[in-house]
């Protein structure tokens, strides 16, 4: 009888096993990948610029700004993760194709096969255009190499088992667009730009228990993860600027109030700053249709 | 163009209420003038920043004399002898309502340069024959007040 029983929980836990191999599995990308398209480098740097890149990649307090030999720290209640070193060197992506440089940046699997940890925006640039993506890893080609080596994440079980994140990404990777239905060109040009690069959200939309974003929530607001003080909301029901306000704060870092932007927001308006003006006043569109 | 300056002024007296308020709020350290008077000096720098902003974003009308007067202005605020405002000690936590960080002190040098930095930029404005012209200076001005921003104070309190 109790060998019986032994045996039944034995096959219990190899098909539990077996079933959580097969959700958690890093998922394959096709193979054919933005097969005949010419990368674009200059395009390649706009992306860089919209996606925020440098934001998290360049070492802390670093002028440098396209050194992106990693190092910069982001707390969380999960533990603290550090951005590694992506410049196109052996500690960086040096060795990488484009179909592991794809698959790491938009499905968040490294070229080993292992899970990346959502502090790296994926779930964002998920929606990242395959065309795009291939400039951006040809322009990171043009950037300066780092030989410092990438700092470990600090995480504590049961976190540290990366494979786990099969199972969040089920639950938060998606593919489908949060704003949907009729919208003009420019909004649809501000929701790539604030939904597929600039990662907004991740800040400025609080997040569920596990640290996936609350969609039904989008871009109202959070706790700062530092500790001090809250992420604005910047849907119409929480910022009241014009359009053109909001397009000229990520220009000129400059708020109708002209006093300048803080915080991380400052490093945010580096990289907006260099976009063409249609893709500020996009972002802008976008922001104001949001309910 | 006269309605809009007093709209302008009243929003901004409005604005004034409410930070004193916000700052009213907030009782970390002990009182001191010099915190206050740094906080008003501030605000002239925003007004006349607004004034050129307005222009640049085409919310006003292009005026020479007003660009100028702006201009000079933010230029002269930003060389004030800083030995009367930041007295050493009345650092965020230290002074009520303060946000300035200690680097303004252990890195005075640093701190100077920010400022003549903006002195720079304000002087540059001067004379900008255009809409244009105004808006192409911002951009200096603009990225003077962040990087001193960025570098020498710290989150809201």
């Amino acid at each position: 009888m109790l060998r019986r029983f032994l045996i039944a929980i034995c096959l219990l836990a190899v098909i539990g096993l077996g079933v959580f191999w097969v959700l958690t599995r890093p998922a394959p990308l096709n193979a054919e990948f933005a097969s005949g398209h010419v990368a674009d480098v200059e395009n390649g740097a706009r992306i860089f610029h919209a996606g925020g890149c440098a934001s998290c990649h360049v070492a802390p307090e670093s002028e440098d700004k396209l050194t992106l030999a990693g190092g910069e720290g982001f707390a969380s209640d999960f533990g603290t993760f550090y951005a590694p070193n992506i410049s196109p060197g052996p500690e960086g992506i040096g060795g990488w194709d484009l179909p592991g440089f794809a698959r790491a940046v938009t499905r968040g699997v490294s070229p080993e096969g292992q899970h990346y940890y959502p502090a790296f925006p994926y779930t964002t640039y998920i929606h990242m255009t395959d065309t795009d993506v291939t400039d951006l890893f040809a322009y990171l080609q043009t950037l300066p190499v780092s030989d410092t080596p990438s700092k470990p994440h600090d995480v504590g079980f049961p976190f540290n088992i990366r494979r786990g994140l099969g199972l969040w990404k089920l639950l938060y990777l998606d593919e489908a667009y949060v704003m949907t239905g009729e919208m003009s060109e420019e909004v649809t040009r501000g929701r790539y730009l604030v939904e597929a690069l600039g990662h907004c959200a991740e800040c400025h939309t609080p997040r569920g228990p596990i640290g996936g974003l609350q969609r039904d929530a989008w871009l109202t607001g959070a706790p700062n993860p530092s500790g001090k003080g809250r992420i604005p909301n910047i849907t119409p029901q929480g910022l009241d600027w014009s359009a053109d306000d909001i397009a000229y704060y990520l220009q000129s870092g400059l708020t109708p109030d002209f006093d300048s932007a803080g915080g991380t927001m400052a490093s945010v308006v580096d990289n907006m700053s260099q976009l063409p003006e249609g893709d500020r006043a996009a972002i802008a569109a976008y922001l104001k249709a949001l309910p | 163009m006269q309605k809009t300056f007093t709209t302008r002024t009243v929003t901004a007296i409005m604005c004034g209420v409410l930070a004193t308020a916000g700052f009213a709020a907030s009782h970390a350290g002990e009182e001191n003038k010099s915190v206050t008077a740094r906080h008003a000096m501030m605000q002239m720098i925003a007004y006349h920043t607004g004034i050129l902003g307005g222009v640049a974003k085409g919310e006003m009308e292009y005026d020479s004399a007003m660009v100028d007067a702006a201009a000079m202005n933010i230029a002269s605020l930003a060389a004030m002898d800083r030995a009367t405002l930041w007295i050493e000690g009345t650092e965020q936590g230290a002074a009520t309502d303060s946000r300035a960080k200690p680097e303004i002190w252990s890195d005075a040098e640093g701190f100077g340069a920010a400022f003549e930095k903006l002195e720079t930029a304000a002087s540059a404005m001067v004379g900008a024959s255009d809409a244009a012209a105004v808006g192409a200076g911002m951009g200096d001005i603009g990225g003077a007040c962040k990087a001193c921003h960025e570098n020498y104070r710290g989150p809201e309190n």
